[in-house]
């Protein structure tokens, strides 16, 4: 180190040799293992998902009689023809992720896994769930088919989101 | 005069073969018994010397033992369903059901990795009890202590990740009801539940990803984390006995405990 001082004429600076490459060496390890950190999680994080659509045709209204609760298992939705017209309730309990279920003798919609209940608008009457059941958008299409768009939430009972016949 | 079986085993140990594997070489001397144990690559984790009190029952009711029993009798069994088992939305129920019923000993090797699943799980929990209430968590075996905590979650994730494989419905809620906890993470939560099913529901990648965790990814982290565990136990002066405690400590327990089984 002396040496160097001697050679370069220069009084030693801040960093020698040694720590030089010290730093060079973990600075490139930390920009290498960033990098690595980077791509892992856009790799694990998947660009094109082979999902089923979020809009589901639920058919033509009359299948639905005034005062029904209809539950599509297959997409997680209830079609409820209400003396206000057709609207669409998520049929996915707001707890955990469950599959709820109309209780005709009880008048309710009821959640399997850890017994939250809802009335059939989607109104929360009995924990645990934190909120009520969402509403989706429903509308006709040109062949008179009522379709529900499940990633759309809806104001609950507004004018908007019933579909009348 | 016939040689005794320790006499062809002797001998046996003597042969260049065995030699050029294991370097410790024949006798029972201390010496030699020490260095089979130190030279060995997987021995070496462990003390060469035990207090032969602490191989009694009672010292640890063998738990930790017992779990790593179960550990490998886990991978033993896990493996062999590996063969009959596809981690495909079409096959997997169906492959689960062949298992159970179709292919030869097959439910008993599921029965025998469920079984195990459930008492190794039962053996962490009683394992660490046994440690909490003998205060063997204490200093120096804190660093232990917290490896065993990490032990403790790949175990749990390793019995719920595995419990999604049948694809039944209990697997199926099971899983949805899961995984929604996750997104009760503040901020990242929505995203880890994006990236652990690998989609927005327990789907075909969920069930793919599930897989890779549970046959690779945990277990291999379970047995880097159990290697520094059994490293520890030696490097923190063997398994814990209450005598090797300053004589304060064992005062104040003793005055505070029944003396009558002091010293196991």
């Amino acid at each position: 180190m002396a040496d160097e001082t001697k050679e370069t004429g220069e009084p030693n600076k801040d960093v020698n040799r040694r720590q030089f490459f010290l730093k060079l060496g973990l600075g490139s390890l930390g920009i290498a293992t960033a990098g690595t950190a980077a791509f892992a999680y856009q790799y694990l994080d998947p660009n094109v998902l082979y999902e089923p659509s979020p809009v589901v045709n639920a058919g033509k209204p009359d299948r639905y009689p005034l005062g029904s609760v209809t539950i599509d298992v297959n997409s997680g939705i209830y079609i409820i023809h209400s003396d206000e017209g057709y609207f669409s309730l998520s049929a996915v309990c707001t707890h955990l992720g469950c599959m709820t279920a109309w209780k005709p003798e009880l008048n309710l919609i009821a959640c399997p896994c850890h017994g939250s209940k809802f009335n059939e608008d989607g109104k929360k009457i009995e924990g645990p769930a934190p909120k009520p059941l969402p509403w989706k958008r429903i509308w006709l299409n040109d062949d008179g088919d009522l379709l529900v768009d499940r990633s759309t939430d809806v104001p609950a009972l507004a004018r908007d989101s019933f579909v009348r016949v | 005069m016939a040689k005794t079986i320790d006499q062809h085993f002797d001998d046996l140990r003597g042969t260049r073969v065995w030699r050029s594997i294991f370097r410790s070489g024949t006798g029972s001397s201390t010496l030699k018994r020490a260095l089979a144990i130190q030279q060995n690559v997987f021995l070496h984790l462990f003390s060469t010397k035990v207090r032969t009190r602490m191989l009694s029952f009672s010292a640890t009711w063998y738990l930790g033992t017992l779990t790593l029993g179960t550990f490998l009798i886990l991978v033993a069994t896990g493996i062999p369903l590996m063969f009959y088992y596809h981690p495909s939305v079409p096959q997997a129920y169906a492959d689960t059901k062949d298992l159970q019923f179709v292919v030869s000993s097959g439910m008993f090797l599921r029965n025998l990795h469920r079984w195990s699943a459930h008492a190794m799980v039962f053996l962490v929990f009683a394992h660490m009890f046994k440690v909490f209430y003998r205060g063997a968590y204490r200093t120096p075996r804190e660093f232990n202590w917290v490896i065993g905590v990490v032990l403790l979650l790949l175990t749990l994730l390793l019995s719920y990740t595995g419990y999604l494989l049948p694809w039944d419905q209990l697997a199926y809620w099971a899983i949805t009801v899961g995984s929604n906890i996750a997104s009760a993470v503040p901020v990242i939560g929505e995203k880890i539940h994006f990236l652990l099913l690998g989609g927005n529901a327990v789907n075909a990648n969920a069930l793919l990803r599930f897989y890779v965790l549970h046959c690779m990814i945990l277990p291999l982290t379970a047995m880097f984390f159990v290697a520094i565990h059994f490293w520890r136990i030696r490097k923190d002066g063997g398994l814990y006995s209450h005598d090797s405690e300053p004589a304060t400590v064992r005062a104040n327990a003793v005055s505070s405990a029944k003396p009558a089984k002091e010293g196991q």
